[in-house]
């Protein structure tokens, strides 16, 4: 491990990325992340890497697709109305089979809507957000540490599936300043891309032209094409999925499934409860896609647990995925908050307690 | 006797999808002869954009990435930015480069990237079936212009080799037709030129070629030509606009 310093989010965002291996960064400027990009703009340099500011976020999405399709590692950071922009490029990059990174550091929406905290793109990043079918995996922090290391990981995971990888923070995270180190064991190699990139035949010493492209006319092709995307989102569903589960050795009758920040202040109010001899439990999910199902099914069906209780930033949007991983077999209940007021220990408690 | 004509290798042996008397084949097999001529094959990029050329790599004997409508010149900046040393150059036609594209070529152009963009113009959109594009004429007539270009509400036709040649930032800009034997060796002289640039690591090059859509014009290939001479040149004025110092 390298030495322990103290980092706001976002910067250490950018720094992660650097120590990951990556030094490619292209972005466009937006509240509450242009942190990263002002930190890179000044470290890319020193450290021999690119920084390029685009002229918009649809830009950036394809400056991303261009490096990324001629073999390079490639990131980007931006904030929800830029993420929307991006879309459209991720849906090609995703169907060209690129591998690159897209931080999303979520503010309140729909529209401009706020710049405060926000889990309200969960939709977007796990279900879509550009056409076609196709799936990001997507990781979720709760603090800055374990931000700075799912950027680590995602430059490999983004490799071995060749496919977008999003990492869904919130305006705290990224404005947070907080104890951060870089594991070293996280910086890895890139992947030789030889069988695929646009690296230039004399790079690869062959004869034969690669075409990184997401068009197939022939109806066939194009249904083969997406059941090979399919196959690699079922091994993500084998493979990847991470979640922490929290209290659940006790005999708890609430289970709370929350991530990011609100895991935060759930984990909060479930030790205020335990003092107060009232026992809960949480299932942290740290992907968001693959979601982390029979975790949540095993812990809402565990004979103390009544009730089962999705609380986001949001207004609704992660507890359709727990209401389909619990199959009735416990009710399921919502509280969430928009607007950048993120709900207080106490109110998680009110909110829980009432639920029994 | 020595073989005096044959296909450029950087030309694959696909019969091409366009059409009788269009002149994307020609314009790609001027890219082949330059790219065989300067030895580049083995570190070139095409980029494919969306329209008729779509299929572009199809034809080309290197690689290839293939582009969203219009963003081509952002995938060359990516590339280029990462891969100095890779040769890159957009095929772009007017619907792509001059409608949805015009942010993203303004902005490669103005940051000087160094790629070659080859931009088709022949003032329609071809694949979609002959829409009014932003280089469509004064009065002319397309699938959505049936009436025939109003400039009361749609403008005038955009003429891009002058716009970009308004940024100050140095580039190679030039305007060039592939109608008849005495413009090709022009238009191929000029795209060596862009390419001799590039290589250069010196500016941004940009070759319009004034080309001809027979099909979506609802002409034959020679009036196709005939009426490029009359109507387009006058307008669409060939030439070279900007070199770098």
């Amino acid at each position: 491990m390298g030495k322990k310093v103290l980092m706001k989010g976002n910067e250490a965002i950018g720094e992660a990325a650097i120590r990951a291996g990556c030094l490619n960064y292209f972005a466009y400027p937006i509240t509450p992340q242009s942190e990263v990009a002002e930190y890179l703009s000044r470290r890319m340099p020193e450290v021999g890497g690119v920084f390029v500011q685009g002229e918009s976020e649809v830009a950036v999405s394809y400056m991303l697709f261009g490096a990324a399709g001629c073999g390079e590692r490639v990131f980007t950071t931006s904030s929800s109305p830029g993420i929307s922009l991006m879309s459209e490029g991720i849906s090609y990059v995703a169907g060209a089979q690129c591998p690159v990174v897209f931080v999303n550091i979520i503010r309140g929406g729909p529209g401009l809507g706020g710049i405060l905290p926000s889990q309200g793109d969960y939709f977007q990043a796990t279900k879509g957000g550009g056409h076609g079918d196709y799936r990001m995996l997507v990781m979720a922090p709760a603090s800055v540490q374990e931000a700075v290391e799912m950027v680590m990981m995602a430059f490999p995971l983004a490799e071995k599936y060749r496919n977008p990888i999003m990492l869904l923070g919130d305006g705290l995270i990224g404005q947070m300043m907080e104890p951060v180190e870089f594991p070293d064991h996280l910086r890895t190699e890139p992947t030789n891309k030889d069988a695929w990139a646009t690296n230039g035949m004399d790079t690869r010493k062959s004869s034969k032209p690669n075409i990184v492209k997401s068009l197939y006319l022939d109806p066939k092709q194009l249904n083969d094409h997406n059941l090979l995307l399919k196959s690699k989102y079922e091994q993500m569903k084998r493979e990847e999925i991470r979640y922490e589960p929290y209290n659940t050795d006790s005999d708890y009758k609430v289970l709370i499934v929350s991530y990011g920040t609100m895991s935060r202040v759930c984990r909060t109010a479930i030790d205020n409860m335990k003092a107060e001899g009232f026992e809960v439990g949480m299932v942290r999910p740290q992907t968001l896609f693959p979601f982390p199902e029979k975790a949540v099914h095993d812990a809402a069906v565990k004979e103390s647990c009544k009730v089962v209780i999705s609380i986001e930033m949001s207004m609704g949007q992660m507890v359709e995925d727990v209401d389909r991983c619990v199959k009735g077999k416990r009710p399921v209940e919502w509280y969430g908050k928009c607007g950048g007021d993120v709900p207080t220990p106490e109110e998680v408690m009110g909110v829980v307690k009432a639920l029994i | 006797m020595g073989k005096t004509f044959k296909r450029p290798e950087a030309l694959s042996e696909n019969h091409t999808h366009y059409c009788p008397g269009c002149t994307h084949g020609v314009i790609h097999r001027l890219i082949a002869e330059v790219i065989d001529e300067l030895g580049i094959r083995g570190r070139m990029v095409g980029i494919a954009p969306v329209g008729c050329a779509v299929l572009a790599y199809n034809y080309f004997t290197f690689d290839f990435q293939e582009a969203a409508h219009g963003r081509a010149p952002a995938m060359a900046t990516g590339i280029k930015r990462v891969r100095p040393d890779l040769m890159v150059f957009t095929y772009q036609g007017d619907g792509d480069l001059a409608s949805i594209g015009m942010g993203e070529i303004i902005h490669a152009a103005n940051r000087g990237e160094k790629f070659t963009t080859i931009f088709v113009n022949n003032t329609v959109y071809g694949m979609t079936g002959g829409q009014m594009a932003p280089t469509t004429m004064p009065g002319q007539r397309t699938t959505t212009s049936p009436f025939g270009r109003n400039v009361e509400d749609c403008g005038m036709p955009i003429r891009m080799a002058e716009l970009l040649s308004s940024l100050a930032t140095p580039a190679y800009i030039t305007r060039q037709t592939v109608i008849k034997p005495k413009y090709i060796v022009k238009t191929k002289k000029a795209i060596k030129q862009a390419f001799a640039y590039q290589m250069e690591r010196k500016c941004f090059s940009f070759v319009e070629v004034v080309s001809t859509c027979p099909t979506n014009w609802g002409m034959t290939p020679v009036e196709a030509v005939k009426w490029t001479e009359e109507t387009l040149l006058s307008y669409y004025k060939l030439g070279e606009y900007k070199k770098p110092e």
